[in-house]
């Protein structure tokens, strides 16, 4: 897919993105960062039921460059991790905004959403 | 490809051993046995015998000598041409070191001769663990880890020794961001947790953030100096003097020892440990998986701790006696044994015959004409019409290795660092390492070596400059590179998902075999 970073969503300045369904939220890896990380051969996703911290590392990616840390753009609970990535991890490259997905978790404080950054503020970091 | 390499002859394929394989067809045919045969049920218990044949190819003579020859001619090594790989040193290795290496006292040593028998080999132990402390400026030396991340552990653990020793329970260690992955790696391992710290933008440690980061919970600072940006840390004694102040250990990543060999030393700086690359810094044959070594050296506080045995001296010193040698086992503080036996000991008699051949100005010429050699490959690529599609990520006088990133040819030429490192196989020579450190984007890490001289240097300059001239005006043509190499861009992807493990005739000869799982690979340089 070529470089998008749609409207509907909420970034943080690590390259991720969150979308926000009112208590919810869905996280995942902006297009710029899949690029950067070049193709993902393994995704190591967090526990079901664990809890993640805004700013801080909650599962991991591999690339056939590196290994590198996902930051959670917001804190909560995992409620769901996207288990369809075992088997196809490159879903992160090719679709990184739909089955690219990593992990659905239950929101702390959703005040926090209000240091998110929007689709034209993080295109300017890049 | 596929068309062209079915006019190949067999020596040009990629065609496995298994793959050439004929059932019925020998090397060799042994005359008739005059022993009377034995069946193998009478010989051994039934646990211990094959339920099925072994799978071994058919393979005429001519035909496995064709086989290996060709292989030989598809490697790229020092021996072929250059080979910039940063942080991986490849220097020449002298012929004559093979020569030493091969002397059967050397390689027909059997590691469990008694030591009154290995004298000869022991000394030479001996000497080099006397001479590597000189370098290093720390006294006590044990040769047996086998790789620099091997001796990273053994650091963590003396480390770990220590600390407990005085009753201290520490649990994280800090690394900078510009350090190499098996350091990180390392910490995990040794069940310590890694904590980083970031890089000022002099392209050294950020002393702020480090001693945000001190605390007494701290057990080890690992740094590398220069670092793998090839940059020499002028703040190394301010850093020392922090980590010390928490009562932490400084851990040396010899990595690149190669730049300041015999002019600066890590003991000399506050370093607690070192490790060495014998493989990197002291010449031998590698980039071909080893074998390596990564013996340590320690300050007199870390000793009690050191592996066992330790090579030691035991004959009366000076002239009055014969010089003796032994394994010293008693060391109840010791932790214990890194490997079996003494270690790679092919690869101590090149660094001994290395050191002995250089002596002490050799090895601090050697090192001044690496970082010779760097800067001067550093300001030929610097020249304004690379330099504007590869920039330098720090503009600094250099070390041994620098770091151009590949930000400005990804933009404004849309090639990636990628690219240009496939197209350059297409030249003949080997590429930099890339995507190293991550801290620099797209980034190049050249590593030129003493042992090239000033035309090779030159050559580089002008396949990187020739690469980009190209890709001014299709950069079609790198994003599709190498296209003379036996096979063209690989499936490194499918390579690390899909791993074929092993591969044997079985019921469908050339069938791959693969893992069942997904292994998660390590991240560490060589």
């Amino acid at each position: 897919m070529t470089e998008s970073y749609p409207e509907d969503l909420k970034y943080h300045a690590e390259h991720d993105w969150a979308r926000i369904d009112g208590e919810e939220a869905t996280f995942g890896v902006t297009w710029y960062a899949q690029d950067a990380l070049g193709e993902v051969v393994f995704y190591d996703p967090p526990e079901v039921g664990s809890t993640v911290t805004r700013d801080k590392a909650y599962a991991e990616v591999e690339s056939v460059k590196a290994v590198s840390d996902v930051f959670a753009p917001l804190s909560g609970e995992i409620m769901a991790v996207n288990e369809s990535l075992a088997q196809s991890p490159e879903s992160i490259n090719s679709d990184p905004y739909g089955d690219g997905w990593l992990v659905r978790v239950k929101l702390t404080d959703t005040s926090e959403v209000e240091s998110l950054l929007d689709a034209a503020a993080y295109r300017e970091l890049l | 490809m596929s068309e062209e390499a079915g006019r190949r002859p067999a020596e040009h394929s990629t065609q496995t051993i298994y793959e050439r394989s004929v059932e019925g067809r020998r090397a060799f045919t042994p005359p008739a046995d005059e022993v009377p045969q034995v069946a193998i049920e009478d010989l051994l218990p039934p646990e211990a015998i094959r339920r099925r044949p072994a799978e071994l190819p058919e393979v005429s003579e001519p035909e496995i000598v064709r086989h290996f020859n060709g292989l030989s001619k598809k490697n790229f090594d020092l021996d072929t041409g250059f080979y910039p790989l940063g942080s991986c040193t490849m220097k020449h290795n002298p012929k004559l070191h093979e020569r030493v290496a091969a002397l059967p006292g050397h390689a027909r040593l059997h590691p469990l001769q008694d030591p009154e028998y290995a004298q000869g080999a022991l000394g030479l132990m001996y000497r080099l663990q006397v001479a590597l402390g000189e370098i290093a400026g720390l006294p006590h030396v044990s040769l047996q880890p086998s790789a620099g991340s091997h001796g990273e552990l053994a650091g963590l653990l003396l480390t770990h020794a220590y600390h407990e020793d005085r009753g201290e329970h520490r649990h994280k260690v800090l690394t900078p961001d510009t350090a190499h992955g098996t350091n990180p790696a390392t910490v995990t391992m040794a069940g310590y947790e890694v904590v980083k710290v970031g890089t000022d933008e002099h392209g050294g440690v950020d002393i702020d953030d480090l001693r945000a980061r001190a605390d007494e919970d701290v057990a080890c600072l690992m740094l590398t100096n220069p670092n793998t940006l090839g940059l020499f840390d002028r703040n190394i004694e301010e850093i020392a003097e922090i980590v010390h102040g928490v009562g932490a250990t400084l851990y040396y990543d010899g990595a690149n020892l190669n730049a300041v060999m015999g002019i600066s030393r890590p003991g000399d700086m506050g370093f607690d440990i070192v490790h060495y690359n014998l493989h990197k810094s002291f010449t031998q044959p590698h980039g071909g998986g080893g074998p390596g070594a990564g013996p340590i050296a320690v300050s007199d506080r870390i000793e009690p701790y050191l592996p066992r045995p330790q090579v030691v001296r035991t004959g009366s010193e000076g002239n009055a006696g014969e010089a003796r040698y032994g394994l010293e086992e008693d060391r109840p503080k010791s932790i214990g044994r890194m490997r079996g036996f003494q270690g790679n000991f092919g690869v101590f008699v090149r660094a001994y015959a290395y050191i002995c051949s250089l002596g002490g100005e050799g090895l601090k010429e050697a090192s001044e004409t690496a970082v010779l050699n760097a800067n001067y490959l550093r300001a030929r690529l610097g020249e304004e019409d690379i330099a504007r599609y590869l920039p330098i990520a720090f503009d600094r006088i250099c070390m041994h290795e620098f770091v151009l990133s590949g930000s400005g040819a990804r933009d404004e030429l849309g090639i990636k660092t990628l690219d240009i490192a496939k197209r350059m196989l297409d030249h003949e020579v080997h590429p930099p390492t890339v995507y190293f450190p991550l801290l620099v984007e797209e980034a190049l890490m050249i590593e030129p070596t003493e042992t090239e001289p000033k035309e090779r240097l030159d050559h580089f300059a002008e396949v990187v400059r020739s690469i980009l001239r190209e890709a001014e005006q299709d950069p079609e043509i790198a994003r599709n590179a190498p296209y003379t190499t036996p096979v063209r861009r690989l499936d490194e992807a499918g390579a690390a998902k899909r791993p074929v493990v092993r591969q044997g005739m079985g019921e469908n000869p050339g069938e791959p075999r693969r893992a069942a799982t997904n292994p998660a690979g390590a991240t560490g340089a060589v």
